[in-house]
């Protein structure tokens, strides 16, 4: 299975403004594994994100999805592969219903329409949103656009999935379905989050990026017991592994 | 702020209308767009003193209205917030054309205030059938339709995206204005000058906004063309309708029906 690898080379952005926002990134994700990156406002998370689906092209160095470098040619194959989900679903939801939005994707893979309805059923069902198929998109609360969001991607389905922030501006209780409903998938996973709990919950790997550059890159767990690293990097441990704020113990 | 939200809430009520499930609401979209147009067209075409031909059109949207379940007093509001610049149209033609053209008992009317009326009559109906139209049909809807009778699909797909984003752009203008209201203690704050600067924001964030929008539609595998759904109802009930009503406005823009009527009820009480 060896077209779920993310790697990413000595990957270098510049923006055209002369802006650097990322130096020399390297990276290796393998099948399977639900990786974060994180790092503080403006530390290139969302460029590296970007990178992956051939949105943006480096300034220098390579990225390759699977057994094939990003090229021009492979870019559709590559777009199909790895599934991205935006922070904001009001970008991602452009279509007049729920339904059509699900159905662009594959549509655009030329899928036959009988295999199209199929996929968009079987999306919104694993998101629990088959009733609001109907709906257009300015009538569903922020936590169903997220999910809607989601089954837009898996619908075409992908090997990986990669997430902007995925539980920005969630109440908690969607939030808190949001992370069942990740913890359930079986793709690559990859997400951006400020979201700290949210990570130490739903990765077994954390790079943390400072001022475009990886400073780390490990176990979830070990990265936030390194209080020094955190606070050089403008992050601080996620609350449930800090102290009770009431009494005080650990 | 109340004006904008509010508007934008009612719009939004009268998309939620088209999502009732009436023979009309059933029936294939391009019926209704053609049928409107037929109605439009003839209604518009009618001369300038032409009063009395007007009032069988009414018959349209009215029946629509009821068959299709929607809320008339709703409906009647909308109007309102129209005929104001109908009004602003003719207003001048009572003062300019003078010459009197009917006498109702020892009362002249004069031609200015004849074609004065069929203005303001002429965009009740316009608007109305207008409004009807996207009630039981949806916009989308609309838009699937005209593309489908040949209309261009950049076309087509430009009115989507304006539906689409106009809530989207609506709110982020109502919360900027808030927050210039909130900071300006009833006084005139910048003036015109932070008007400007805050269109100027506005217009720079849609244009994020449609970068990013592009950026989910490449990620989704778009290549330039917009692949719909369509299935089409267009049956022995759409033909009816719109030979049905097409002949019904036709014929009530070639015959004067109310003349004939008057005559035939003067003619019997001779």
């Amino acid at each position: 299975m060896s077209h779920h690898i993310v790697e990413v080379k000595g990957l270098e952005h510049t923006y055209p403004d002369g802006t650097p926002a990322l130096r020399n990134v390297s990276l290796r994700i393998t099948h399977g594994e639900s990786v974060a990156v994180i790092g503080a406002n403006g530390a290139g998370k969302s460029t590296l994100l970007l990178h992956l689906n051939g949105y943006l092209t480096p300034t220098a160095g390579e990225v390759r999805i699977g057994d094939f470098p990003l090229t021009r040619e492979t870019l559709p194959d590559i777009r199909r592969t790895v599934g991205m989900v935006f922070q904001n679903p009001d970008d991602q939801l452009f279509m007049p219903t729920v339904y059509d939005d699900v159905a662009f994707g594959p549509l655009n893979l030329g899928l036959p329409a009988a295999e199209v309805g199929e996929r968009v059923k079987a999306a919104l069902e694993k998101v629990g949103a088959a009733h609001l198929q109907g709906k257009p998109p300015y009538r569903l609360s922020g936590g169903e656009k997220k999910r809607v969001a989601i089954a837009t991607v898996l619908s075409m389905s992908p090997d990986i999935l990669v997430m902007d922030e995925p539980t920005n501006g969630l109440d908690p209780c969607a939030r808190r379905q949001l992370i069942g409903l990740l913890k359930d998938f079986r793709h690559t996973r990859i997400f951006t989050s400020h979201d700290l709990d949210m990570v130490l919950e739903l990765c077994e790997r954390t790079i943390v990026l400072h001022e475009g550059e990886v400073k780390a890159d490990g176990a979830t767990r070990d990265i936030f017991g390194n209080a020094a690293l955190l606070a050089k990097c403008r992050l601080e441990k996620p609350l449930s592994m800090q102290g009770c704020p009431v009494c005080g113990t650990k | 702020m109340a004006g904008i939200d509010g508007t934008l809430l009612d719009f939004k009520s009268l998309d939620l209308l088209a999502d009732g499930d009436t023979a009309i609401h059933r029936l294939d979209p391009r019926a209704k767009v053609l049928a409107t147009l037929i109605f439009v067209i003839c209604v518009v075409s009618c001369g300038k003193y032409e009063l009395s031909a007007l009032f069988p059109f009414f018959l349209f949207p009215v029946l629509m209205i009821t068959l299709g379940n929607i809320p008339a007093l709703y409906l009647a509001k909308k109007i309102a917030v129209i005929i104001p610049f109908a009004v602003v149209v003719g207003m001048f033609n009572p003062l300019l054309d003078r010459q009197v053209m009917l006498h109702v008992g020892a009362l002249g009317i004069s031609g200015g205030w004849i074609s004065f009326a069929s203005i303001v009559v002429r965009a009740v109906l316009t608007v109305s059938s207008a409004l009807v139209l996207v009630a039981v049909t949806g916009f989308p809807g609309i838009c699937a339709a005209l593309e489908r009778l040949g209309m261009p699909q950049p076309f087509a797909v430009q009115l989507l995206f304006l539906y689409r984003y106009i809530f989207v752009l609506a709110e982020e203008g109502g919360q900027m204005a808030r927050a210039r209201e909130l900071r300006t203690f009833g006084t005139r704050g910048g003036g015109i000058r932070a008007y400007g600067s805050m269109i100027g924001h506005l217009l720079l964030r849609t244009w994020m906004r449609a970068e990013r929008i592009h950026m989910a539609m490449l990620a989704r595998g778009f290549s330039g063309v917009f692949h719909t759904r369509r299935h089409s109802c267009f049956g022995l009930r759409e033909i009816v309708f719109i030979l049905g009503w097409g002949l019904f406005f036709i014929t009530a823009r070639l015959i004067p029906v109310p003349h004939l009527l008057g005559a035939l009820v003067t003619g019997i009480l001779q």
